[in-house]
């Protein structure tokens, strides 16, 4: 006798699986949609039916459309492309072919941003309920499917990375957590209200997003461009008491006013080192609130939480058994876990695993007695603020100067954003000889107005030093540290 | 000059080159309402680092993060007191 075939997970399943409560909401900056509401309506128009089995690209300007948009054509789209806010569309043809998209789903008309792909549905930030008696055609019904949803992450001179992830790898951090034991990231309580100062379209506010979805709570979401001080307002009003962010959120939150507006019983923070400065001010600042710093990647996802307060992670998690497998080889931190993206979009199998199934994090870090502290990123990768930079990007646009020979772009401590971005320039030797003082400071002035034209804010070097020389690897390039 | 010139003076410097426009700059001031955002102030801090020598949110791990621009003075101007102090004792 053959079981049945269990049946596929999708968030419309899990909405109307939720045990009965309270009323649960959305709130986004301009309205808010009951989520008990969403299995019975549509977001999407009249439309929805025709987006079943494609590969949707999913980019609009509002968070909460695309949540909504995100919540209905999960288990029926073949695949969404999830695109972050500051995707430049420029990127969208790259991505369009790659992905082989061939719906756009937006909250704004597209059809001017010179993609071509055959279906075009506008969304909304609010969900229009199915009437009685009159079922709006959804597919839900009768097509499932297990969704791919990609998340895109930036790669070398702003091409996007492109990573498979599907609900189960998404959702494996929140599932595993035994009923009877909820621990605060992982809460189901009635009374909990989330907030994130990530974009949910990227994977720490994605993270978030589930946890709200799947819980039995309701979900604050940011609008776009809304002020960090309207944010925590609303969080307030709304009495959020699980809130997450970067470490550079919290700070740029403890520089509000309107830090004061919010009394969060968990605080979590993810995407960057979280140092013993941030936790410390967090702990001072909310005292009420347990302070989490969690490990994630969008290729290995959820790693695992760190709730004793302290920076770093204890040695005894490397090497213990779990559902989360660690090791350290080289100096970085590797992961296993069925949280991992399953692989990049274009490619059959997984090419970021090693033979045993880790994938290679990248993060830097150094065992000082009983503890592991991250050290940074290999290959000189920088994070301003969660953002990733990759030092070549910049050191070509300021090697367009005339009088520079070489330049040298890495990574200083910042404790406002984690990281800064600061370049050593070698000047020509011709521009060096003539080297009046005059001359460096316009040096400097023309070289920082070549990134202002070409690169964003996060990019521009905070400083520029002239150096007599660069260090360089035995094979010739640079030398870059940890 | 004095911390608060170099404050000042950095800030003005930062806002014309990203061309923000600044609030008038008096202490009450809240910081992000200043025109700078976190990237800007971050940059403010590695820039003062440069000309006066320290980085005072990094000196200890209870630091408490500035509002307003006159908290943010007063925290450099009490870390360049506490330098003076140390490099007197240094002699």
């Amino acid at each position: 006798m053959s079981t049945p075939p269990r049946p596929i997970a999708s968030i419309r399943d899990r909405l109307c699986n939720a045990p009965a409560g309270p009323s649960r909401f959305l709130w986004g900056a301009t309205g808010r949609v009951c989520l008990g509401e969403l299995p019975g309506g549509t977001s999407l128009g009249e439309r929805a039916a025709e987006l079943a089995g494609k590969s949707v690209l999913v980019v609009t300007d509002d968070q909460l459309a695309a949540a909504l948009a995100l919540i209905e054509l999960d288990g029926i789209a073949r695949r969404l492309i999830v695109c972050t806010p500051d995707l430049s569309s420029a990127h969208l043809p790259a991505i369009v072919a790659r992905a082989d998209i061939d719906a756009i789903v937006s909250d704004r008309d597209r059809s001017a941003d010179g993609v071509a792909v055959p279906l075009h549905v506008l969304c909304h930030g609010t969900s229009i309920p199915g009437t009685p008696g009159r079922q709006l055609r959804h597919p839900a019904a009768e097509a499932r499917l297990p969704t791919e949803w990609v998340l895109l992450t930036s790669g070398t001179s702003g091409a996007a990375k492109m990573l498979v992830h599907n609900f189960a790898t998404l959702t494996a951090a929140i599932c595993t957590a035994p009923a009877n034991r909820p621990t605060n990231s992982n809460a189901q309580g009635a009374d909990v209200v989330w907030g994130t100062f990530y974009d949910i379209r990227r994977y720490g506010g994605l993270q978030i997003f589930f946890r709200a979805i799947l819980g039995r709570g309701s979900f604050v979401i940011a609008g776009a461009g809304e002020p960090i001080g309207d944010y925590l307002v609303r969080l307030g009003t709304h009495g959020a008491t699980h809130v997450s962010g970067t470490p550079s959120h919290w700070r740029r939150a403890l520089m509000s006013p309107e830090a004061r507006a919010i009394a969060p019983r968990y605080i979590r923070l993810s995407g960057e080192i979280a140092d013993q400065g941030i936790l410390n001010a967090l702990k001072s600042f909310y005292p009420q609130a347990s302070v989490a710093h969690a490990f994630a990647s969008t290729e290995a996802g959820v790693g695992f939480e760190v709730d004793d307060g302290l920076e770093g992670f204890p040695a005894r998690m490397v090497g213990a058994p779990g559902d989360v497998r660690i090791k350290v080889a080289d100096g970085s931190l590797r992961i296993r876990s069925a949280r991992n993206a399953v692989r990049y979009v274009g490619e059959d199998a997984s090419t970021f695993t090693d033979d045993e199934g880790f994938v290679d994090t990248g993060d830097m870090v150094e065992r000082r007695g009983d503890r592991y502290y991250f050290l940074g990123r290999r290959n000189g990768i920088i994070n301003v603020g969660g953002l990733k930079v990759y030092p070549e990007e910049v050191e070509a646009t300021i090697n367009r100067h005339p009088a520079v020979r070489m330049s040298r772009v890495k990574s200083t401590r910042s404790s406002i954003t984690g990281s800064l971005v600061v370049a050593d320039v070698v000047l020509t030797r011709e521009s060096d000889r003539s080297g009046a003082c005059d001359e460096i400071v316009d040096f400097k002035r023309e070289i920082l107005q070549i990134c202002h034209e070409s690169l964003p804010p996060h990019k521009i070097p905070a400083t520029i030093r002239f150096v007599p020389a660069l260090e360089m690897a035995a094979a010739g390039k640079l030398a870059r540290h940890a | 000059m004095s911390v608060r010139t170099a404050v000042i003076s950095e800030i003005q410097q930062i806002a014309g080159h990203s061309r923000k426009d600044l609030a008038p700059l008096n202490d009450d001031l809240v910081l992000l309402d200043s025109g700078l955002d976190s990237l800007a102030i971050a940059i403010l801090v590695a820039r003062l680092e440069e000309t006066l020598g320290f980085d005072p949110f990094t000196e200890s791990d209870d630091v408490a993060y500035p509002v307003t621009l006159g908290d943010f003075i007063r925290f450099y101007e009490h870390a360049a007191e506490t330098h003076r102090v140390d490099s007197r004792q240094a002699l």
